[in-house]
């Protein structure tokens, strides 16, 4: 199991996203194109460890090692499987998604579901892979109410090699894009809930690392002049629940405005 | 009795009016602050925007739509925060919203 590091994490909560590039083998990605299911149905909140049987594509795909170590990290171990569906997107076929955030308002300001999506096979511009947008999961916004956005100034095209899975906040927003092509896309999806309290979950020995504090400031280039430094107050809030460190600002953004002296002056 | 010929009236096509909208989301509450986001709606039905059809916005600012010929209909309000919700994020707060009138064939 390959468990990310701090800069990853950081990465993650200010992206709303952690990709994993062509992390999956081909003769998985081959089965997958194949068979075009996860493995038998599971029931809302059925832990993992009795989800899916080791044999299912699911089993075998949460075996490779970056992505159980990256699922460990964000929602630590055995959490329970929310639902799971495939998206197939026939070619010249259909409409992009409205850009949303999947199932309902979500504001847990101390944690957080995560979505898997995988794509077994190559995916360029033209057969329209998820359109996400980085840094939107800490809006709070209610499923497809976001959907007179069509474009977002940095936002994410998904264009990967085979093999390649990414893993996402369940409050980022994002919409299957229009398949343009000639081939059939496929992306496999599975939600996690976590089942203990996220903090420390990851290898956190860079903690200290200036390269966390960078990723942790990292600002789109769609977020507006002043919602931005709000992005980063809401983004310092969830660090500290993540690491217990019930100091930790970014700018100082929370502690100026969370200063509220008690003492009488002498 | 009238020996004139009837009379032939040929009624040229009258143009049809169509309306094209644009949707610019903007970096703060001026206009010619930067475009953050864009949407498209075509009335006359020739072209389909969609969502994630583009990295490219169309204009730089909110003027320079209207130096292309895009006339303002709607701009958002300025509203405070709710109380206790100051540091929440939501939805763009920016937005302004444009038309073009076309003319179709009738």
């Amino acid at each position: 199991m390959a468990l990310l590091n701090s800069v990853q994490m950081a990465r993650f909560v200010a992206r709303g996203s952690l990709r994993l590039d062509a992390v999956v083998a081909a003769d998985l990605n081959a089965e997958a194109m194949k068979t075009a299911a996860l493995g038998p149905h599971v029931p809302h909140g059925t832990p993992l460890s009795k989800a899916y049987p080791e044999e299912s594509l699911a089993g075998k795909l949460l075996r490779v090692p970056e992505v159980a170590g990256a699922l460990r990290s964000l929602v630590g171990p055995d959490p329970t499987v929310d639902h799971d569906a495939v998206h197939v997107r026939e070619p010249h076929g259909g409409s992009a998604q409205s850009l949303h955030a999947d199932a309902i308002i979500d504001v847990r300001p101390d944690a957080f579901d995560v979505q898997l999506m995988y794509y077994p096979q190559e995916v360029t511009l033209e057969m329209g892979g998820t359109l996400s947008v980085p840094g939107s999961h800490l809006r709070r916004v209610n499923e497809t109410d976001t959907g007179r956005y069509q474009n977002l100034l940095g936002q994410d095209r998904l264009v990967c090699p085979a093999g390649t899975v990414v893993f996402v906040h369940h409050g980022i927003w994002h919409g299957g894009r229009r398949n343009e092509s000639d081939v059939t896309r496929y992306m496999f999806k599975i939600r996690f809930n976590p089942t203990v309290r996220q903090r420390l979950l990851w290898d956190s020995t860079d903690l200290d690392s200036p390269e966390v504090l960078a990723a942790l400031g990292e600002t789109f280039p769609w977020y507006e002049q002043a919602t931005a430094r709000l992005e980063l107050y809401n983004r310092a809030l969830l660090w500290r629940e993540l690491t217990g460190d019930e100091d930790f600002d970014l700018d100082y953004w929370v502690t100026r405005v969370a200063n509220r002296p008690q003492e009488a002056a002498v | 009795m009238s020996t004139d010929s009837p009379i032939v009236r040929t009624v040229p096509p009258v143009p049809t009016q169509r309306q094209e909208v644009l949707v610019l989301f903007l970096s703060d509450s001026s206009l010619d602050s930067r475009v953050v986001g864009w949407s498209r709606y075509d009335g006359t039905g020739e072209t389909s925007p969609t969502t994630g059809d583009s990295d490219v916005p169309p204009y730089g600012t909110g003027t320079e739509a209207l130096l292309d010929g895009w006339r303002l209909f709607q701009a958002s309000q300025l509203l405070p925060p709710h109380p206790g919700h100051e540091y929440d994020v939501s939805f763009l707060k920016h937005e302004f919203m444009f038309e073009k009138i076309v003319q179709v064939a009738g």
